[in-house]
């Protein structure tokens, strides 16, 4: 059909809304999260201590939080972080993180990804290499399958 | 180890006889074969040619010698062994979605089937119309069941669903069964009780194993995670998230020990001590081989030329199996000492695996 008449709007309608057994998430009512204190990373980025700013951008991630512009904040609050390491510190900074960070600052990357701004992929992409070798395969599945995501 | 191949279509599931002569498999059709073993070879010798749509779910119950498959078509049936011939009896299941696992119950009275109309059916033999009848579990699966494990005591049943949660229910059928008494798990029996109910499982819940003695249930997660949970510790959940792919099948080889394995192509022990203590011990496959035969001149100016590389190429992974390991089988030794195990993937091949405590 789209073929012959190259009409493609019909792929772009949800059917999952017309089904009465759709399944949906777990709704869940802490939807208190502000994400990272933006301040105290501008502090310590001031003050040249880029690995302890990476340690409080990851704290207080917004993973249940339904507001679009606290995730921004939080996205972007974490890739001024990136943005501020040496090439040479990224590694050491990816091994002080626990799994769960790793876990967690593979999700803000691939978060990145998505909407790529001036330089921001090649950035990413030294994180990505050396979080990669950190969590493996296994970590980047976990971006995958999370159903909450920063 | 041992290596046999069944051709190339995939294996997702298979089904041993009581004294491992035999093994059920389904190439991925509506087919089950049934191979038996002749010295190193497995000849065919029964084509179970009943269902139509793609076989999802095959088990053998060793002590009564009978067959229960399920598939896409939305049926089951239990088969019979009569004069040499396998004969089908329909299972009224009553499902409108595909069956997706099955499962014999240890006493062989009874068997779970879970399905994609968010429910599992528990079927039982009712003599008085000679036929298999069927009751369903269903609050509160949300999505699809993907695993099924019975409890030793044959009145548990652990399922694990495409909702992201693990759960264990009360699989209790008082037209066939005395009533139980307390487990770990919890003292309530009805019919359909929840006694678990873990949700913050990270991923489709792929496997779910009880452990010999029936105090941990573990389960492997779409999350490259794995799970236990204790009875004995107030059911708290440890998660042990890797970093390989994605585990798609979970068994306990002793009280103690797990071998889990998936889309990596080779199986992963693990070990758990108690809550917080999962570790991963070691992976069970041949050793790597590192060393490559040095190249000569001419070979390499012929890789330049023909294919525009410098290097030996060999797209053969460095594990028995080629291709995802779709499900785990106890071939060996009882249940909390196991000897060998099989796995079975998509690459058609089956493999016996030699397991030392």
């Amino acid at each position: 059909m789209a073929k012959n008449t190259l009409s493609s709007r019909f792929r772009k309608v949800d059917i999952d809304e017309f089904d009465e057994n759709k399944f949906v998430d777990d709704h869940d009512e802490a939807a208190d999260q502000q994400g990272p204190d933006a301040l105290e990373v501008d502090n310590l980025l001031r003050q040249g201590d880029t690995m302890s700013a990476l340690h409080i951008a990851l704290r207080n991630p917004p993973i249940h939080s339904k507001n679009p512009a606290i995730k921004e904040r939080a996205q972007t609050v974490v890739f001024r972080v990136l943005t501020s390491f040496k090439s040479s510190d990224i590694e050491p900074a990816v091994k002080s993180l626990d799994k769960n960070g790793v876990d967690l600052l593979m999700k803000y990357i691939y978060k990145g990804f998505e909407r790529p701004t001036d330089n921001s992929s090649a950035i990413l992409l030294q994180w990505h290499e050396k979080v990669f070798a950190a969590g493996g395969l296994g970590c980047i599945v976990r971006v995958m399958t999370a159903r909450k995501s920063v | 180890m041992s290596l046999y191949s069944f051709g190339l279509e995939p294996l997702s599931c298979h089904a041993w006889n009581k004294d491992r002569t035999q093994i059920a498999i389904s190439p991925n059709s509506s087919d089950v074969h049934i191979y038996q073993m002749n010295g190193k070879e497995w000849i065919k010798i029964h084509e179970l040619t009943e269902h139509s749509g793609r076989i999802t779910g095959i088990d053998w119950a060793p002590e009564s010698n009978r067959i229960v498959t399920c598939a896409s078509d939305r049926n089951a049936y239990v088969w019979t062994l009569k004069d040499g011939v396998w004969k089908p009896t329909l299972v009224l299941v009553r499902i409108n979605r595909a069956a997706t696992c099955v499962k014999w119950s240890p006493l062989e009275n009874k068997f779970a089937l879970g399905s994609g109309a968010k429910l599992i059916s528990i079927c039982y033999f009712e003599k008085e119309n000679d036929w298999w009848l069927s009751k369903h579990i269903k609050k509160p699966i949300n999505s699809t069941v993907l695993s099924l494990d019975w409890h030793p005591n044959n009145m548990l049943l652990a399922a694990g669903s495409a909702d992201l949660h693990c759960r264990i229910f009360s699989a209790y059928i008082k037209d066939i069964e005395d009533r139980p008494g307390p487990t770990p798990w919890g003292s309530k029996m009805p019919f359909g009780e929840l006694l678990l109910e873990y949700k913050e499982c990270g991923g489709w819940v792929h496997s779910v194993c009880f452990s010999p003695s029936g105090d941990s249930l573990a389960w492997v997660s779409h999350n490259s995670a794995i799970n236990v949970a204790d009875a004995s510790q107030g059911k708290e959940v440890t998660q042990l998230t890797t970093r390989h792919l994605p585990l798609l099948s979970v068994l306990y080889v002793s009280e103690t020990e797990i071998v889990a394995a998936g889309h990596d192509c080779c199986p992963y022990q693990f070990s758990y001590k108690g809550p917080g203590s999962l570790e991963f011990v070691k992976k069970v496959d041949i050793p790597k081989q590192s060393s490559k035969g040095n190249m000569s001149a001419m070979q390499h100016f012929r890789n330049l030329d023909k294919k525009a590389t410098t290097e030996e190429e060999d797209t053969g992974l460095g594990s028995l199996h080629q291709n995802s390991i779709t499900q785990l089988c106890i071939l060996e030794g009882l249940k909390a000492k196991v000897e060998k195990f099989s796995s079975v993937g998509l690459d058609g091949a089956m493999v016996v695996w030699d397991f030392k405590h």
